[in-house]
Protein backbone atom coordinates (compact mmCIF):
# COMPACT_ATOMS: atom_id res chain seq x y z
CA UNK A 1 0.00 0.00 0.00
CA UNK A 2 2.51 2.45 1.12
CA UNK A 3 4.75 1.49 -1.75
CA UNK A 4 2.60 3.22 -4.71
CA UNK A 5 3.31 6.77 -2.83
CA UNK A 6 6.00 8.42 -5.42
CA UNK A 7 7.96 11.62 -4.71
CA UNK A 8 8.79 13.00 -7.26
CA UNK A 9 8.55 11.64 -10.62
CA UNK A 10 11.63 12.23 -11.94
CA UNK A 11 12.38 9.86 -15.61
CA UNK A 12 15.66 9.23 -16.55
CA UNK A 13 16.58 10.77 -19.84
CA UNK A 14 18.95 13.32 -21.51
CA UNK A 15 16.84 15.27 -23.16
CA UNK A 16 17.57 19.12 -23.92
CA UNK A 17 15.14 19.82 -21.21
CA UNK A 18 16.88 17.16 -18.50
CA UNK A 19 20.01 19.50 -19.56
CA UNK A 20 17.85 22.86 -19.12
CA UNK A 21 18.73 24.71 -15.21
CA UNK A 22 16.09 23.98 -13.01
CA UNK A 23 16.12 27.63 -12.09
CA UNK A 24 15.95 28.76 -16.06
CA UNK A 25 12.85 25.63 -16.08
CA UNK A 26 10.73 27.09 -12.99
CA UNK A 27 10.76 30.41 -14.41
CA UNK A 28 10.04 29.66 -17.61
CA UNK A 29 7.00 27.11 -16.57
CA UNK A 30 5.50 30.02 -14.54
CA UNK A 31 5.58 32.54 -17.58
CA UNK A 32 4.68 29.98 -20.20
CA UNK A 33 1.02 29.05 -17.44
CA UNK A 34 0.51 32.95 -17.19
CA UNK A 35 0.62 33.02 -20.96
CA UNK A 36 -1.41 30.18 -21.61
CA UNK A 37 -3.94 31.71 -19.06
CA UNK A 38 -3.65 35.07 -21.13
CA UNK A 39 -4.83 33.24 -24.80
CA UNK A 40 -7.74 35.01 -25.22
CA UNK A 41 -9.09 33.27 -28.61
CA UNK A 42 -9.27 29.72 -30.11
CA UNK A 43 -6.45 30.19 -32.41
CA UNK A 44 -3.96 31.69 -29.80
CA UNK A 45 -5.13 28.48 -27.26
CA UNK A 46 -4.55 26.02 -30.24
CA UNK A 47 -0.80 27.20 -30.59
CA UNK A 48 -0.05 27.57 -27.33
CA UNK A 49 -1.08 23.48 -27.57
CA UNK A 50 1.11 22.98 -30.54
CA UNK A 51 4.24 24.70 -28.25
CA UNK A 52 3.03 22.75 -25.59
CA UNK A 53 2.84 19.27 -27.55
CA UNK A 54 6.36 20.05 -28.80
CA UNK A 55 7.82 20.81 -25.76
CA UNK A 56 6.30 17.38 -24.50
CA UNK A 57 8.09 16.20 -27.76
CA UNK A 58 11.39 17.51 -26.86
CA UNK A 59 11.46 16.01 -22.86
CA UNK A 60 11.76 12.62 -24.65
CA UNK A 61 9.27 11.73 -21.45
CA UNK A 62 6.84 8.86 -22.67
CA UNK A 63 3.49 10.11 -23.46
CA UNK A 64 2.11 7.74 -21.43
CA UNK A 65 2.99 9.12 -18.49
CA UNK A 66 1.73 12.21 -18.99
CA UNK A 67 -1.67 10.69 -20.10
CA UNK A 68 -1.19 9.07 -16.23
CA UNK A 69 -0.94 12.40 -14.59
CA UNK A 70 -4.07 14.22 -16.93
CA UNK A 71 -6.31 10.58 -15.01
CA UNK A 72 -5.54 12.19 -11.46
CA UNK A 73 -7.09 15.11 -12.84
CA UNK A 74 -9.86 13.64 -14.80
CA UNK A 75 -13.36 14.68 -12.20
CA UNK A 76 -11.59 18.42 -11.96
CA UNK A 77 -11.14 18.36 -15.77
CA UNK A 78 -14.80 17.33 -15.83
CA UNK A 79 -16.03 19.25 -13.60
CA UNK A 80 -15.04 22.44 -15.21
CA UNK A 81 -16.10 21.52 -18.56
CA UNK A 82 -19.58 20.90 -17.33
CA UNK A 83 -20.33 23.57 -15.49
CA UNK A 84 -18.78 26.08 -18.20
CA UNK A 85 -21.10 24.00 -20.49
CA UNK A 86 -23.95 26.14 -19.11
CA UNK A 87 -22.02 29.76 -18.67
CA UNK A 88 -21.48 30.38 -22.71
CA UNK A 89 -24.32 33.16 -24.02
CA UNK A 90 -23.80 33.72 -27.53
CA UNK A 91 -24.02 31.28 -30.31
CA UNK A 92 -27.24 29.38 -31.33
CA UNK A 93 -29.73 27.17 -28.60
CA UNK A 94 -28.27 23.10 -29.27
CA UNK A 95 -30.79 22.25 -26.03
CA UNK A 96 -32.69 23.97 -23.44
CA UNK A 97 -34.23 22.22 -20.36
CA UNK A 98 -35.53 23.80 -17.49
CA UNK A 99 -33.57 27.30 -17.01
CA UNK A 100 -30.45 25.56 -18.29
CA UNK A 101 -29.37 26.10 -21.63
CA UNK A 102 -26.96 24.54 -23.94
CA UNK A 103 -25.36 27.06 -26.11
CA UNK A 104 -22.49 26.89 -29.04
CA UNK A 105 -20.69 29.29 -27.13
CA UNK A 106 -21.21 26.77 -24.03
CA UNK A 107 -19.36 24.44 -25.83
CA UNK A 108 -16.81 26.75 -27.04
CA UNK A 109 -16.34 27.61 -23.20
CA UNK A 110 -16.45 24.14 -21.82
CA UNK A 111 -13.66 23.25 -24.63
CA UNK A 112 -11.84 26.09 -24.08
CA UNK A 113 -11.91 25.70 -20.28
CA UNK A 114 -10.40 22.09 -20.06
CA UNK A 115 -7.88 22.75 -22.88
CA UNK A 116 -6.17 25.25 -20.52
CA UNK A 117 -6.03 22.91 -17.29
CA UNK A 118 -4.76 20.09 -19.73
CA UNK A 119 -2.26 22.54 -20.84
CA UNK A 120 -1.56 23.71 -17.16
CA UNK A 121 -1.18 19.96 -15.96
CA UNK A 122 1.15 19.40 -19.06
CA UNK A 123 3.59 22.20 -17.87
CA UNK A 124 3.74 21.43 -14.43
CA UNK A 125 4.73 17.59 -15.48
CA UNK A 126 6.89 18.30 -17.90
CA UNK A 127 8.90 20.36 -14.69
CA UNK A 128 8.53 17.36 -12.20
CA UNK A 129 9.87 14.33 -15.01
CA UNK A 130 12.31 16.17 -16.37
CA UNK A 131 13.97 17.48 -13.11
CA UNK A 132 15.03 15.81 -9.72
CA UNK A 133 13.82 16.51 -6.36
CA UNK A 134 17.17 17.36 -5.15
CA UNK A 135 17.63 20.06 -8.69
CA UNK A 136 13.93 21.23 -7.64
CA UNK A 137 15.09 22.04 -4.03
CA UNK A 138 18.68 23.52 -5.17
CA UNK A 139 16.89 25.80 -7.62
CA UNK A 140 14.16 27.17 -5.27
CA UNK A 141 16.61 27.82 -2.84
CA UNK A 142 18.50 29.74 -5.61
CA UNK A 143 15.46 31.80 -6.59
CA UNK A 144 14.14 32.42 -3.41
CA UNK A 145 18.09 33.95 -2.48
CA UNK A 146 16.70 37.68 -3.38
CA UNK A 147 15.41 37.54 -0.21
CA UNK A 148 18.51 37.52 1.96
CA UNK A 149 18.52 41.13 1.14
CA UNK A 150 15.33 41.70 2.84
CA UNK A 151 16.47 40.39 6.21
CA UNK A 152 15.10 36.94 5.68
CA UNK A 153 18.20 35.13 4.86
CA UNK A 154 17.78 32.41 7.48
CA UNK A 155 14.76 31.87 6.46
CA UNK A 156 15.28 30.82 3.29
CA UNK A 157 18.55 28.25 4.37
CA UNK A 158 15.83 26.88 6.46
CA UNK A 159 13.44 25.83 4.22
CA UNK A 160 15.73 24.84 1.44
CA UNK A 161 17.31 22.52 4.44
CA UNK A 162 14.07 21.28 5.38
CA UNK A 163 13.29 20.39 1.77
CA UNK A 164 16.77 18.41 1.55
CA UNK A 165 15.85 16.52 4.79
CA UNK A 166 12.29 15.68 4.40
CA UNK A 167 13.49 14.15 0.22
CA UNK A 168 16.37 12.37 2.26
CA UNK A 169 13.77 10.96 4.93
CA UNK A 170 10.56 9.96 3.05
CA UNK A 171 12.38 6.86 2.05
CA UNK A 172 13.18 6.05 5.05
CA UNK A 173 10.10 6.45 7.26
CA UNK A 174 8.09 4.93 4.67
CA UNK A 175 10.07 1.79 5.23
CA UNK A 176 9.62 2.16 9.01
CA UNK A 177 6.01 2.83 8.69
CA UNK A 178 5.68 -0.37 6.48
CA UNK A 179 8.38 -2.43 9.60
CA UNK A 180 5.64 -1.16 12.41
CA UNK A 181 2.61 -2.29 10.28
CA UNK A 182 3.80 -5.59 9.05
CA UNK A 183 4.72 -5.32 13.35
CA UNK A 184 1.22 -4.84 14.48
CA UNK A 185 -0.68 -6.54 12.06
CA UNK A 186 1.78 -9.75 13.36
CA UNK A 187 0.57 -8.84 16.93
CA UNK A 188 -3.31 -9.25 15.08
CA UNK A 189 -3.99 -5.62 14.32
CA UNK A 190 -6.66 -5.03 11.89
CA UNK A 191 -6.44 -2.92 8.95
CA UNK A 192 -7.87 -3.47 6.50
CA UNK A 193 -11.47 -3.67 7.29
CA UNK A 194 -14.15 -1.56 8.64
CA UNK A 195 -15.67 1.99 8.33
CA UNK A 196 -13.74 5.05 7.71
CA UNK A 197 -13.71 5.16 11.60
CA UNK A 198 -12.16 2.10 12.16
CA UNK A 199 -9.77 2.57 9.66
CA UNK A 200 -8.58 5.63 11.06
CA UNK A 201 -8.67 3.80 14.97
CA UNK A 202 -6.08 1.21 13.55
CA UNK A 203 -3.68 3.79 11.96
CA UNK A 204 -3.02 5.28 15.54
CA UNK A 205 -0.86 2.37 16.73
CA UNK A 206 1.06 3.34 13.33
CA UNK A 207 1.77 6.81 13.98
CA UNK A 208 2.46 6.71 17.53
CA UNK A 209 5.31 4.74 17.39
CA UNK A 210 6.14 6.07 13.94
CA UNK A 211 6.24 9.47 15.35
CA UNK A 212 8.21 8.34 17.95
CA UNK A 213 10.70 7.09 16.59
CA UNK A 214 10.84 10.58 14.08
CA UNK A 215 11.52 12.45 17.44
CA UNK A 216 14.73 10.41 17.95
CA UNK A 217 15.60 10.10 15.00
CA UNK A 218 15.87 14.11 14.15
CA UNK A 219 17.62 14.24 17.59
CA UNK A 220 20.33 12.13 16.37
CA UNK A 221 20.30 13.62 13.34
CA UNK A 222 20.65 16.90 14.70
CA UNK A 223 24.01 15.64 16.48
CA UNK A 224 25.64 14.30 14.04
CA UNK A 225 24.88 18.01 11.47
CA UNK A 226 26.55 19.59 14.68
CA UNK A 227 29.70 16.84 14.46
CA UNK A 228 29.96 18.28 10.65
CA UNK A 229 30.41 21.71 11.45
CA UNK A 230 26.38 22.63 10.71
CA UNK A 231 25.93 25.91 12.45
CA UNK A 232 22.94 27.24 10.43
CA UNK A 233 23.83 27.98 7.42
CA UNK A 234 26.34 30.71 7.92
CA UNK A 235 29.02 30.87 5.76
CA UNK A 236 28.06 28.05 3.64
CA UNK A 237 29.25 27.25 0.38
CA UNK A 238 28.38 24.97 -2.29
CA UNK A 239 30.15 22.14 -4.10
CA UNK A 240 27.54 22.60 -7.25
CA UNK A 241 26.96 25.70 -8.50
CA UNK A 242 24.62 26.37 -11.21
CA UNK A 243 25.73 28.38 -14.02
CA UNK A 244 23.47 29.36 -16.88
CA UNK A 245 24.78 27.92 -20.21
CA UNK A 246 23.60 28.31 -24.01
CA UNK A 247 21.19 25.23 -23.56
CA UNK A 248 19.06 27.71 -20.79
CA UNK A 249 19.36 30.83 -23.26
CA UNK A 250 18.17 28.64 -26.52
CA UNK A 251 15.25 27.37 -23.88
CA UNK A 252 14.33 30.53 -22.74
CA UNK A 253 14.45 31.96 -25.89
CA UNK A 254 12.18 29.27 -26.80
CA UNK A 255 9.50 29.86 -24.47
CA UNK A 256 9.71 34.03 -25.07
CA UNK A 257 8.87 33.41 -28.79
CA UNK A 258 5.53 30.73 -27.69
CA UNK A 259 4.75 33.63 -25.51
CA UNK A 260 5.12 36.33 -28.02
CA UNK A 261 3.10 34.03 -30.22
CA UNK A 262 0.23 34.07 -28.05
CA UNK A 263 -0.11 37.85 -27.57
CA UNK A 264 0.13 38.34 -31.25
CA UNK A 265 -2.69 35.55 -32.00
CA UNK A 266 -4.67 37.43 -29.26
CA UNK A 267 -3.87 40.76 -31.11
CA UNK A 268 -4.82 39.78 -34.69
CA UNK A 269 -7.52 37.67 -34.56
CA UNK B 1 60.54 9.07 17.16
CA UNK B 2 58.41 10.59 20.28
CA UNK B 3 55.05 10.30 19.77
CA UNK B 4 52.53 13.29 20.89
CA UNK B 5 49.35 13.01 22.29
CA UNK B 6 46.29 14.23 20.02
CA UNK B 7 44.04 13.84 22.71
CA UNK B 8 44.27 14.33 26.36
CA UNK B 9 41.96 13.16 28.84
CA UNK B 10 42.45 14.40 32.61
CA UNK B 11 40.51 13.67 35.86
CA UNK B 12 37.16 13.48 33.68
CA UNK B 13 34.08 13.02 35.01
CA UNK B 14 31.01 13.21 33.70
CA UNK B 15 27.59 13.16 35.80
CA UNK B 16 23.75 13.51 35.14
CA UNK B 17 20.63 13.93 37.13
CA UNK B 18 17.80 11.77 36.39
CA UNK B 19 14.41 12.20 38.62
CA UNK B 20 16.49 14.39 41.07
CA UNK B 21 19.17 11.86 41.66
CA UNK B 22 23.14 11.95 40.16
CA UNK B 23 24.51 9.67 38.13
CA UNK B 24 27.90 9.58 37.04
CA UNK B 25 28.97 8.12 33.75
CA UNK B 26 32.38 8.73 33.78
CA UNK B 27 34.36 8.37 36.47
CA UNK B 28 37.59 10.01 37.22
CA UNK B 29 38.90 9.28 33.87
CA UNK B 30 42.94 9.91 32.52
CA UNK B 31 44.01 8.88 29.22
CA UNK B 32 45.84 10.24 26.87
CA UNK B 33 45.85 8.67 22.95
CA UNK B 34 48.70 9.15 20.97
CA UNK B 35 48.47 10.99 16.95
CA UNK B 36 48.25 8.15 14.64
CA UNK B 37 47.00 5.68 16.99
CA UNK B 38 44.27 3.07 16.59
CA UNK B 39 42.40 2.37 19.87
CA UNK B 40 39.49 0.68 20.36
CA UNK B 41 37.35 1.28 23.41
CA UNK B 42 35.41 -1.88 24.83
CA UNK B 43 32.70 -1.47 26.92
CA UNK B 44 28.95 -3.18 27.87
CA UNK B 45 26.52 -0.55 27.04
CA UNK B 46 26.05 1.72 30.19
CA UNK B 47 29.57 1.40 30.87
CA UNK B 48 30.40 5.23 29.84
CA UNK B 49 31.87 4.59 26.46
CA UNK B 50 29.38 6.71 25.13
CA UNK B 51 29.24 9.32 26.81
CA UNK B 52 33.06 9.36 26.99
CA UNK B 53 32.92 9.62 22.90
CA UNK B 54 30.63 12.33 23.33
CA UNK B 55 32.93 14.08 25.24
CA UNK B 56 35.76 14.17 22.70
CA UNK B 57 34.56 16.04 20.32
CA UNK B 58 32.60 18.93 22.39
CA UNK B 59 28.97 17.34 22.04
CA UNK B 60 29.13 16.86 25.99
CA UNK B 61 31.31 18.75 28.07
CA UNK B 62 32.61 17.09 31.22
CA UNK B 63 31.52 18.34 34.87
CA UNK B 64 35.01 17.68 36.19
CA UNK B 65 38.14 17.61 34.52
CA UNK B 66 39.59 18.28 30.97
CA UNK B 67 39.48 17.30 27.60
CA UNK B 68 42.34 18.55 25.58
CA UNK B 69 42.12 18.10 21.98
CA UNK B 70 45.56 19.37 20.15
CA UNK B 71 46.10 21.11 22.95
CA UNK B 72 42.65 23.39 22.86
CA UNK B 73 40.38 22.55 26.06
CA UNK B 74 36.59 21.58 24.47
CA UNK B 75 35.54 23.94 26.83
CA UNK B 76 36.52 26.79 25.17
CA UNK B 77 33.47 27.63 23.30
CA UNK B 78 34.93 29.73 20.78
CA UNK B 79 36.94 27.01 19.57
CA UNK B 80 33.59 24.97 19.29
CA UNK B 81 34.00 24.73 15.55
CA UNK B 82 37.28 24.15 15.34
CA UNK B 83 37.53 21.11 17.39
CA UNK B 84 34.51 19.81 15.99
CA UNK B 85 36.41 19.59 12.74
CA UNK B 86 39.96 18.26 13.94
CA UNK B 87 37.35 15.27 15.63
CA UNK B 88 35.25 13.71 13.49
CA UNK B 89 32.49 11.40 15.04
CA UNK B 90 30.34 8.81 13.61
CA UNK B 91 27.59 6.99 15.45
CA UNK B 92 25.85 3.99 14.98
CA UNK B 93 22.82 4.48 13.05
CA UNK B 94 23.77 5.33 9.22
CA UNK B 95 20.23 6.50 8.47
CA UNK B 96 20.09 9.41 11.23
CA UNK B 97 23.44 10.67 9.79
CA UNK B 98 22.84 11.38 6.18
CA UNK B 99 21.60 14.93 4.95
CA UNK B 100 21.56 14.31 1.67
CA UNK B 101 19.55 12.00 -1.25
CA UNK B 102 22.61 11.90 -3.02
CA UNK B 103 25.77 10.65 -1.65
CA UNK B 104 28.22 13.22 -3.50
CA UNK B 105 25.54 15.91 -1.96
CA UNK B 106 26.29 14.11 1.34
CA UNK B 107 29.38 14.06 2.01
CA UNK B 108 29.99 17.35 0.66
CA UNK B 109 27.99 18.95 3.68
CA UNK B 110 30.58 19.02 6.06
CA UNK B 111 33.27 20.77 3.81
CA UNK B 112 30.32 23.02 2.88
CA UNK B 113 30.02 24.29 6.24
CA UNK B 114 33.52 24.70 6.45
CA UNK B 115 33.00 27.60 3.69
CA UNK B 116 35.10 26.00 1.60
CA UNK B 117 35.74 26.70 -2.48
CA UNK B 118 33.84 24.50 -4.48
CA UNK B 119 36.41 23.36 -6.23
CA UNK B 120 37.88 22.43 -3.09
CA UNK B 121 35.25 20.70 -2.14
CA UNK B 122 34.85 18.57 -5.25
CA UNK B 123 38.61 17.74 -4.99
CA UNK B 124 37.72 16.29 -1.50
CA UNK B 125 34.09 15.12 -1.53
CA UNK B 126 35.94 12.75 -4.65
CA UNK B 127 39.24 12.15 -2.56
CA UNK B 128 36.94 11.17 1.01
CA UNK B 129 34.79 8.41 -1.46
CA UNK B 130 37.65 7.20 -2.97
CA UNK B 131 38.96 6.34 0.96
CA UNK B 132 35.97 4.51 1.46
CA UNK B 133 35.76 2.58 -1.03
CA UNK B 134 32.36 4.07 -2.45
CA UNK B 135 33.04 6.24 -5.12
CA UNK B 136 31.77 4.77 -7.80
CA UNK B 137 28.19 5.24 -5.59
CA UNK B 138 28.53 8.94 -5.39
CA UNK B 139 25.47 9.66 -7.98
CA UNK B 140 23.40 7.20 -6.05
CA UNK B 141 20.93 7.88 -3.20
CA UNK B 142 21.52 6.36 -0.02
CA UNK B 143 18.25 4.31 0.58
CA UNK B 144 19.29 2.36 -1.76
CA UNK B 145 22.57 1.08 -0.36
CA UNK B 146 23.13 -1.55 1.99
CA UNK B 147 23.71 -0.65 6.02
CA UNK B 148 27.59 -1.23 5.42
CA UNK B 149 27.74 1.10 2.11
CA UNK B 150 25.88 3.63 4.31
CA UNK B 151 27.83 3.63 7.29
CA UNK B 152 31.16 4.08 4.99
CA UNK B 153 29.43 7.08 3.46
CA UNK B 154 28.81 8.47 6.88
CA UNK B 155 32.59 7.92 7.16
CA UNK B 156 33.91 9.50 4.00
CA UNK B 157 31.14 12.67 5.03
CA UNK B 158 33.50 13.24 8.04
CA UNK B 159 37.07 12.13 6.29
CA UNK B 160 36.10 15.04 3.57
CA UNK B 161 36.35 17.42 6.78
CA UNK B 162 39.94 16.34 7.09
CA UNK B 163 40.19 15.42 10.85
CA UNK B 164 42.83 14.36 12.62
CA UNK B 165 41.21 11.91 14.44
CA UNK B 166 38.14 9.85 14.04
CA UNK B 167 35.66 8.69 17.00
CA UNK B 168 32.97 5.94 15.99
CA UNK B 169 30.61 5.33 18.46
CA UNK B 170 29.43 1.79 17.88
CA UNK B 171 29.40 1.86 14.11
CA UNK B 172 29.04 -1.86 13.22
CA UNK B 173 26.27 -2.57 15.36
CA UNK B 174 23.59 -1.85 13.15
CA UNK B 175 25.65 -3.81 10.40
CA UNK B 176 25.55 -7.76 9.46
CA UNK B 177 28.58 -9.34 9.53
CA UNK B 178 29.88 -7.95 5.94
CA UNK B 179 28.96 -4.92 6.59
CA UNK B 180 30.79 -4.95 9.84
CA UNK B 181 33.96 -6.18 8.24
CA UNK B 182 34.03 -3.53 5.42
CA UNK B 183 34.05 -0.78 8.09
CA UNK B 184 36.69 -2.18 10.41
CA UNK B 185 38.61 -2.89 7.10
CA UNK B 186 38.25 0.89 5.78
CA UNK B 187 39.46 2.12 9.83
CA UNK B 188 42.33 0.15 9.08
CA UNK B 189 43.05 1.17 5.37
CA UNK B 190 42.57 4.78 6.90
CA UNK B 191 44.64 4.76 9.79
CA UNK B 192 47.24 3.46 8.17
CA UNK B 193 46.88 5.28 4.56
CA UNK B 194 46.00 8.50 5.93
CA UNK B 195 47.35 8.58 9.38
CA UNK B 196 44.08 9.64 10.93
CA UNK B 197 44.09 8.52 14.52
CA UNK B 198 41.22 6.07 14.86
CA UNK B 199 39.00 5.55 18.34
CA UNK B 200 36.60 2.72 17.73
CA UNK B 201 33.68 2.05 20.82
CA UNK B 202 32.41 -1.04 20.33
CA UNK B 203 31.41 -4.30 22.35
CA UNK B 204 32.30 -7.01 19.69
CA UNK B 205 35.97 -7.92 20.82
CA UNK B 206 36.63 -8.92 17.30
CA UNK B 207 36.86 -5.75 16.07
CA UNK B 208 40.11 -5.30 18.66
CA UNK B 209 42.08 -7.42 16.81
CA UNK B 210 44.00 -5.36 14.91
CA UNK B 211 44.36 -2.26 17.29
CA UNK B 212 47.27 -1.09 18.60
CA UNK B 213 45.51 -0.19 22.10
CA UNK B 214 42.70 -1.84 23.82
CA UNK B 215 41.35 -0.21 26.87
CA UNK B 216 37.97 -1.51 28.60
CA UNK B 217 35.33 0.02 30.45
CA UNK B 218 32.62 -1.00 32.83
CA UNK B 219 30.63 1.06 34.94
CA UNK B 220 32.43 4.71 33.86
CA UNK B 221 35.79 3.46 35.11
CA UNK B 222 38.95 2.02 32.63
CA UNK B 223 40.04 -1.73 33.99
CA UNK B 224 42.38 -2.76 32.04
CA UNK B 225 44.59 -1.25 29.43
CA UNK B 226 46.90 -3.10 26.49
CA UNK B 227 48.05 -4.46 24.07
CA UNK B 228 44.99 -6.35 22.54
CA UNK B 229 46.76 -10.06 22.66
CA UNK B 230 47.15 -8.84 26.49
CA UNK B 231 43.82 -7.55 26.95
CA UNK B 232 42.30 -10.83 25.33
CA UNK B 233 44.08 -13.61 27.50
CA UNK B 234 42.47 -12.01 30.61
CA UNK B 235 38.86 -14.12 29.69
CA UNK B 236 37.43 -13.71 33.33
CA UNK B 237 37.91 -10.22 33.67
CA UNK B 238 36.62 -9.52 30.49
CA UNK B 239 33.41 -12.08 31.19
CA UNK B 240 32.38 -10.43 34.42
CA UNK B 241 31.83 -6.94 32.35
CA UNK B 242 29.72 -8.49 30.54
CA UNK B 243 31.81 -8.84 26.98
CA UNK B 244 31.04 -11.20 24.97
CA UNK B 245 34.49 -13.11 24.08
CA UNK B 246 34.83 -14.47 20.89
CA UNK B 247 34.29 -18.13 20.38
CA UNK B 248 38.37 -19.02 19.40
CA UNK B 249 39.15 -17.41 22.55
CA UNK B 250 36.50 -18.80 24.71
CA UNK B 251 37.60 -22.25 22.59
CA UNK B 252 41.31 -21.81 24.12
CA UNK B 253 40.68 -20.19 27.26
CA UNK B 254 38.52 -23.50 28.14
CA UNK B 255 40.99 -25.72 26.72
CA UNK B 256 44.27 -23.77 29.32
CA UNK B 257 41.97 -24.60 32.20
CA UNK B 258 41.80 -27.99 30.86
CA UNK B 259 44.86 -28.18 31.47
CA UNK B 260 46.30 -27.97 27.72
CA UNK B 261 48.98 -25.74 27.03
CA UNK B 262 47.95 -23.57 24.45
CA UNK B 263 48.32 -19.91 23.62
CA UNK B 264 45.46 -17.63 24.85
CA UNK B 265 46.97 -14.52 22.91
CA UNK B 266 45.72 -15.33 19.80
CA UNK B 267 42.17 -14.07 18.45
CA UNK B 268 41.55 -15.45 14.47
CA UNK B 269 40.63 -18.88 13.72
CA UNK B 270 43.59 -19.48 12.09
CA UNK B 271 45.73 -18.93 14.42
CA UNK B 272 43.90 -20.13 16.95
CA UNK B 273 44.05 -23.38 14.99
CA UNK B 274 47.83 -23.26 14.81
CA UNK B 275 48.27 -23.15 18.53
CA UNK B 276 45.70 -26.02 19.17
CA UNK B 277 47.55 -27.91 16.56
CA UNK B 278 50.96 -26.96 18.38
CA UNK B 279 49.75 -27.87 22.02
CA UNK B 280 48.70 -31.45 20.31
CA UNK B 281 51.54 -31.55 18.87
CA UNK B 282 53.77 -30.88 22.06
CA UNK B 283 50.99 -33.22 24.35
CA UNK B 284 51.76 -36.29 21.84
CA UNK B 285 55.28 -36.14 22.30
Amino acid sequence: MLKDITFGQYYESNSLLHRTDPRAKIVLMILLIVFIFLAKNLFALLFATACVGCIALISRVPFRLYIKNMKAILPVLIFTAVINLFYGDGGRILLEVWKLRITTGGIYNSVFMALRIVLLIFMSSVLTYTTTPNDLTDAIESLLSPLKFVGLKGAVHTLAMMMTIALRFIPTLIEEAEKIMNAQKARGADLESGGLVDRVKALIPILIPLLISSVRRAYELAEAMECRCYNGGEGKTRMKQMHLSNTDFLVSAAAIIMCAGIIILNILL
Amino acid sequence: MKMENIIEIKKVSYEYTEEERIFAAVKDINLNIERGSFTVILGHNGSGKSTLAKMLNGLKRPTFGDVIIDGINTKDEEKELEIKRKVGMVFQNPDNQLIASIVEEDVAFGPENLGLSPAEIRVRVDDALKSVGMYEFRKSTPHRLSGGQKQRIAIAGIIAMQPDCLVLDEPTAMLDPKGRAEIIDTLIKLNKEKNITVILITHYMEEAEKADRVVVMNDGEIIADGLPAEIFENVSLLKSVGLDVPQTTELLYALKQKGFRVKTNVISIKETAASIAAALGSEEK
